[in-house]
């Protein structure tokens, strides 16, 4: 009576679970990408094209990194230069290639109650260090995260030894450190394509951008064979000559959501 | 307020709406949901009677381990699952972390505690009750087992129902072994924490109410089922 119908509904459940489709691609990827709706741009027209599934499993750029290192991915998109060539010459991934960029940009309370307001990044890290406004940091070992660190060390200041006073320390995503953010009324360093699409910016205005200090470089990393036999190393080869490549770049160049253009490809440079 | 009144809105318009992606996540979340509640159900109702009528060396300490493992925070189970899952781990060969399979082992592992645990209470107390009647009949203890069991199908129910709710409001570990991909293993609160993040808070929260809206639903359901199964039994 009841256990032919459960009988059923498992067959049912069962049955409806997607299927693993034949070609596909898991790429470890930055968290900014995702959330600005880049790769709802980019992906439909290099599946279009090529029939290849690409899968993007979006973290830290840190975690990514880890992740990849584990061999739980086929290709990585990350922005931490440094990081990044470490896990090439670990031998983890094959060479590592310029992408696109765009920048980092700091964001506040209009009332800036620190004076950061301007074109020197530097200055305003030691203002707000020196005023000892809220700040919130993501600390989580992403490239942003990694970012912000080096900033404060070349401003000459050491916020974390102020965490739980001024200096907040979220271990959250970008999105999750800017609603905190602007709840709080703490200035954060993001990326500017996370800003641009972040819908609940509240009073926050951009407070710096332009120094050439927040120049933020992405890479692109194919996951070395060598290192993990499970590589789909075809798959993931077609999709990394795609979007270094004329059409790839283009389609990087053209996606402009609210018509504003959130990353310049760079690949050929 | 307006913020709730933008999220309602919004919750109404994507079930109005109905268009394909929205759709797809909620079908996933099901199935997901739906079969590790089934396996959940399938080990944690023979476990629990077990537990209520076997006597076995070590059967207060599993009873004791099954207690425990309801209070498993899912972000452990997450990233258990991961390092046993990553290619890296000892089930890497499987291939797969980052497929729904690997969301509903996940979920299982975090149902089947509770369903036992609450299945062990209810063959426990009937048991008292029926102890006599079963020794008269020389019933074995597994077909005692099943007796009780049948007998409890009401509780039962209500069992499935509290496994089911933590399996539907469940995040931490489904995101991280699922991977929260695109038309692969995007389920209702992995969505809902991506749109959170993008600081779209009102449409976060209307597909909030639209899971709660989906949990009311099943519960009505399945309400309806225990009152039906419950009245010969009593009858």
């Amino acid at each position: 009576m009841i256990r032919p119908l459960i009988t059923a509904a498992a067959l049912a459940l069962l049955g409806a679970l997607p299927a693993t489709a034949q070609s596909h691609i898991t790429v470890q990827s930055t968290t900014s990408t995702q959330n600005s709706g880049l790769y709802e741009h980019l992906l439909p027209i290099f599946e279009e094209k090529t029939g290849i599934d690409v899968r993007v499993v979006a973290v830290g750029t840190g975690q990514a990194l880890k992740n990849a290192g584990n061999c739980d991915g086929d290709m990585l998109i990350t922005h931490a230069r440094a990081a990044e060539e470490a896990f090439v010459a670990e031998g983890k991934g094959l060479a590592r290639h310029t992408l696109m960029y765009n920048d980092f940009i700091l964001v506040g309370p209009a009332a800036d109650p620190a004076s950061a307001a301007g074109d020197d990044i530097l200055a305003a890290l030691s203002a707000i260090a020196e005023s000892e406004a809220p700040f919130a940091s993501r600390a989580d070992d992403s490239g942003t995260n990694k970012a912000e660190l080096a900033l404060w060390s070349e401003a000459g200041a050491d916020p974390k030894a102020a965490s739980g006073t001024w200096y907040l320390e979220t271990g959250s995503g970008m999105g999750a450190t800017l609603n905190l953010g602007t709840a709080q009324g703490a200035y954060v360093l993001t990326d500017r394509a996370t800003w641009d699409t972040f819908a609940n910016k509240s009073d926050f205005e951009i407070l710096v951008e332009g120094d050439p200090k927040l120049f933020n470089q992405y890479g692109l990393i194919v996951v070395s064979p060598a290192a993990c036999p499970a590589t789909r190393i075809v798959e993931a080869e077609t999709f990394a000559k795609w979007l270094l490549g004329p059409e790839g770049q283009d389609a990087i160049q053209a996606f402009a959501p609210n018509g504003k253009q959130l990353f310049f490809p760079n690949a050929a440079e | 307020m307006s913020a709730f009144r933008e999220a309602i809105a919004e919750a109404a318009g994507l079930i109005v709406r109905a268009d394909a992606d929205f759709l797809e996540i909620v079908a996933l979340s099901a199935q997901v949901t739906g079969l590790a509640v089934l396996i959940a159900c399938a080990i944690g109702f023979p476990l629990g009677a077990l537990l209520a009528v076997g006597r076995f060396r070590g059967r207060g300490a599993l009873s004791l381990a099954v207690s425990a493992a309801m209070g498993l925070p899912p972000v452990v189970v997450g990233l258990v699952l991961y390092m046993l899952l990553s290619r890296a781990g000892p089930l890497g060969v499987l291939g797969l972390l980052y497929t729904p399979t690997a969301m509903v082992i996940a979920q299982v592992v975090l149902v089947t505690p509770i369903i036992a645990a609450l299945t062990r209470q209810v063959v426990e107390d009937l048991d008292a009750e029926y102890s006599e009647t079963l020794r008269a009949l020389r019933a074995t203890r597994a077909q005692a087992m099943g007796t009780l069991l049948w007998e409890a199908r009401p509780a039962l129910v209500t069992a499935a129902l509290a496994g089911l709710g933590r399996a539907m409001a469940e995040v931490g570990a489904v995101m991280i072994v699922g991977g929260n991909i695109d038309h692969l293993t995007r389920v209702m609160t992995t969505a809902i924490a991506l749109e959170t993040s993008r600081g779209e808070l009102a449409l976060a929260l209307a597909l909030g109410i639209v899971l709660l809206v989906a949990s009311l639903a099943i519960n009505a359901a399945l309400m309806g089922l225990r009152q039906r199964i419950g009245e010969p039994a009593h009858g």
